[in-house]
């Protein structure tokens, strides 16, 4: 019997060369006449260990990483087929406390399986989800996603299931479910993850959303830096179709769906709902005043469920288990999971989906280890770009929607992103004013003159103009963006600026006392 | 590039103008066959989606991923975001400048590559490849590296070049 192989296909596994690790492995068990049945999985989001190959063993799948194509050779001298001590051994994958400590729920396959197989993908709970649906009325549809107390995982946290309602409710001739898949945020990645590892998940997902809503189009919509994405989710597209789980009858039933990919242009302001839908329409990527909310007038001016990937990747997972185990999960309104991605100057970074309610301490000490540099953590930037900088003394705060608001912050999508004590928390506020500038839509003027305003004064100010005046302006400005964008581009590029400002003022070269002591 | 004639712009429209496609589509349609988009497409574009020049150039000229003039031979997109950042990016942005003797997004501060043609290195600034685990990370000719390092730029950029060599000169004869 030949021993199954598994080499990760995902895209930060094949950049470190995990095709030519395929290769080497098929030809050295021929090489030696062993039999071998490489699978291509997933990433486990043990992002530090790629790539990962990992062995089917009577114990478990044993795991050896950081793999490199020359070590091939002495993994089958190691007796690796069998889960021989190698350098590389990582033991058994499961049993890895980064992994055993999750509560991989949205995840639940990622890495497990093969993610272009629809017979693997069954044979680990895919479908369930859609089954239960299709036996379910509209109303009870939506009305499990409301009780699941799922809400938006893109950032902005609305209740789901408030917008499948509304939906639903709409009266119109075509109906879409449309998911956002402009992973822009620096330090984000696990839509990425869940589009290379689970494709299937996502596409049951929206499936399940088209079901509920009475949407009979969906489309998903990924960034063009995501080719390897499109890629997978479009074989994924045909291997679903072939198997009718789209089309005018989806399981036979007589819901119609349909769905397929569209890419993105290179435009970070796209991940914004309402100048995505403009983008999917063909036009510039220009951001829409709401109201009308797009569950009411969205794609073409028809009612819409936008969601983000993880919000439609999470929704099998609620109809195949209930809205009471979903909602077991997680602490005060923020129900369930979230996939934290732990980015940026961290040992062992990847993708740790907890319930809500960990600690940025735990995360990035327990599970992330630290820096990658080995200096001490000195700030953590949490939900993307438009996230604030968490000092030392906020590590402790719960991860929950609200109790991050409380402080001026924002969950968002989960990304974080760890800076040593080398970093110049100036630089990363001038920074964030410049990638404003550059990325701006151009409709609002706080956004479109303020960001560039903004690089200005705080250039100024580390030049070492530090007098009151420019700090005052500094912070109208960013009163004027905050107040004044029509969107979060805008409004939202304050939040690290007024973070760095107030938590680190010496980078700035500013007296480090906090500003309210300084007044009084 | 040479082989674009001038007849080719209504050729390519007409090829992949599907009823029912989006002109961002189409774009993308027309940038992955030629390696860019000739600007004289503009005007049979508008006439197949029955809008202004105006309106198709605005697309055209929103979105970064869209070139208006042929790729250099080797192309180098860099992710400047905060993942990156913290890992050093900066520091290997000036290294790279150096090794290269070309700066970033110069083309596109220009607003465009002049009437020098294709250049044979471009240096490019992008927001996040979604690597961030594996920081820092760029394309090369479109495939991806993570953890990358000065030596292993240099050498992933030695081999871009002479891979490129043979049509890079095939190009200059032609300039």
């Amino acid at each position: 019997m030949s021993t199954r192989v598994f080499v990760p296909c995902d895209s930060s596994a094949l950049a470190l060369g995990a095709d030519a690790i395929a290769d080497a492995i098929v030809q050295e068990a021929a090489r030696r006449g062993t039999s071998v049945e490489l699978v291509r999985n997933g990433s486990r989001g043990l992002l530090w260990l790629e790539p990962l190959v990992e062995v089917q063993t009577p114990e478990g799948r044993v795991g050896y990483g950081n793999v490199e194509v020359q070590e091939v050779a002495s993994l089958f001298d190691a007796g690796f087929l069998t889960g021989g001590a190698h350098a590389r051994s990582v033991g058994v994958v499961d049993e890895i406390d980064y992994l055993k400590r999750q509560q991989r729920l949205t995840f639940a396959r990622l890495g497990v399986t093969d993610p272009l197989s629809v017979d693997d993908y069954t044979a680990h709970g895919g479908l369930e989800g859609l089954k239960a649906a299709l036996l379910m009325s509209a109303e009870d549809a939506c009305q499990t996603v409301l009780d699941s107390g799922l809400r938006g995982r893109g950032g902005a946290a609305f209740p789901a299931g408030i917008k499948w309602r509304t939906v639903r409710e709409a009266k119109a001739a075509q109906k879409y479910i449309v998911c956002n898949a402009d992973e822009g945020d620096s330090g984000t990645f696990s839509d990425r993850l869940a589009m290379e590892g689970d494709p299937f998940g996502l596409i049951e997902g929206m499936i399940i959303a088209g079901v509920a809503t009475g949407a009979t189009r969906g489309y998903i919509y990924v960034r063009s830096e995501y080719p390897h994405a499109i890629a997978m989710l479009n074989t994924a597209l045909g291997k679903a179709r072939a198997a009718g789980w789209l089309g005018e009858r989806v399981l036979g039933s007589n819901h119609a769906f349909e769905l397929e990919v569209a890419k993105g242009a290179g435009s970070y302001v796209c991940g914004e709902e309402t100048a995505l839908l403009e983008s999917l329409e063909g036009k510039r990527g220009i951001v829409r005043a709401k109201p009308p909310v797009p569950a009411l007038a969205g794609l073409f001016g028809q009612p819409t469920v936008v969601h983000n990937v993880i919000t439609l990747a999470t929704v099998p997972i609620i109809f195949a288990r209930g809205a009471a185990f979903y909602r077991d999960f997680g602490m005060g309104r923020s129900r369930g999971t979230l996939p934290f991605q732990l980015a940026g100057n961290i040992k062992r970074g990847g993708l740790v989906e907890l319930a809500f309610g960990v600690t940025l301490r735990e995360l990035v000490d327990a599970f992330g280890g630290g820096t990658a540099s080995g200096r001490p953590v000195r700030a953590v930037q949490v939900g993307g770009p438009l996230g604030t900088y968490l000092p030392e003394s906020q590590w402790d705060i719960a991860l929950d929607y609200e109790a991050y608001a409380a402080v001026g912050a924002v969950v968002g999508h989960g990304g974080l992103v760890v800076h040593d004590d080398s970093s110049n928390l100036a630089e990363l506020a001038q920074y964030a004013m410049h990638f404003c500038a550059v990325e701006s839509c151009g409709k609002c003027t706080p956004c479109r003159i303020g960001s560039t305003r903004g690089v200005e004064v705080i250039a100024r100010i580390r030049n070492g103009d530090t007098s009151e005046k420019q700090v005052q302006l500094l912070r109208d400005l960013c009163d004027t963006m905050v107040s004044g964008s029509l969107c979060a581009m805008g409004g939202m590029t304050p939040y690290p600026v007024l973070s760095a400002l107030d938590h680190f003022p010496e980078d700035f070269g500013l007296r480090p006392v906090q500003p309210k002591a300084a007044a009084a | 590039m040479e082989h674009v004639s001038a007849a080719a712009p209504d050729e390519l429209v007409r090829r992949h103008a599907s009823p029912g496609a989006s002109l961002l589509a189409v774009l993308h349609a027309i940038q992955d066959e030629t390696g860019f988009v000739p600007p004289e497409v503009v005007a049979p574009l508008a006439r197949a989606f029955n809008l202004s020049r105006a309106e198709v150039h605005g697309v055209l000229t929103y979105y970064h991923h869209f070139r208006t003039h042929p790729p250099a031979q080797v192309t180098v997109a860099l992710c400047r975001a905060e993942a990156c950042r913290s890992m050093g990016v900066e520091a290997l942005a000036r290294h790279i400048e150096g090794r290269t003797g070309c700066r970033f997004d110069a083309s596109r501060d220009a607003g465009g590559p002049g009437e020098h043609g294709a250049q044979p290195v471009e240096l490019e600034s992008v927001y996040c490849l979604g690597q961030c685990a594996l920081s820092p990370s760029m394309t090369i000719n479109g495939a991806l590296h993570v953890k990358v390092t000065p030596n292993k730029f240099d050498a992933l950029f030695d081999e871009a070049r002479t891979h490129a060599a043979s049509p890079l000169a095939s190009a200059k004869e032609n300039a």
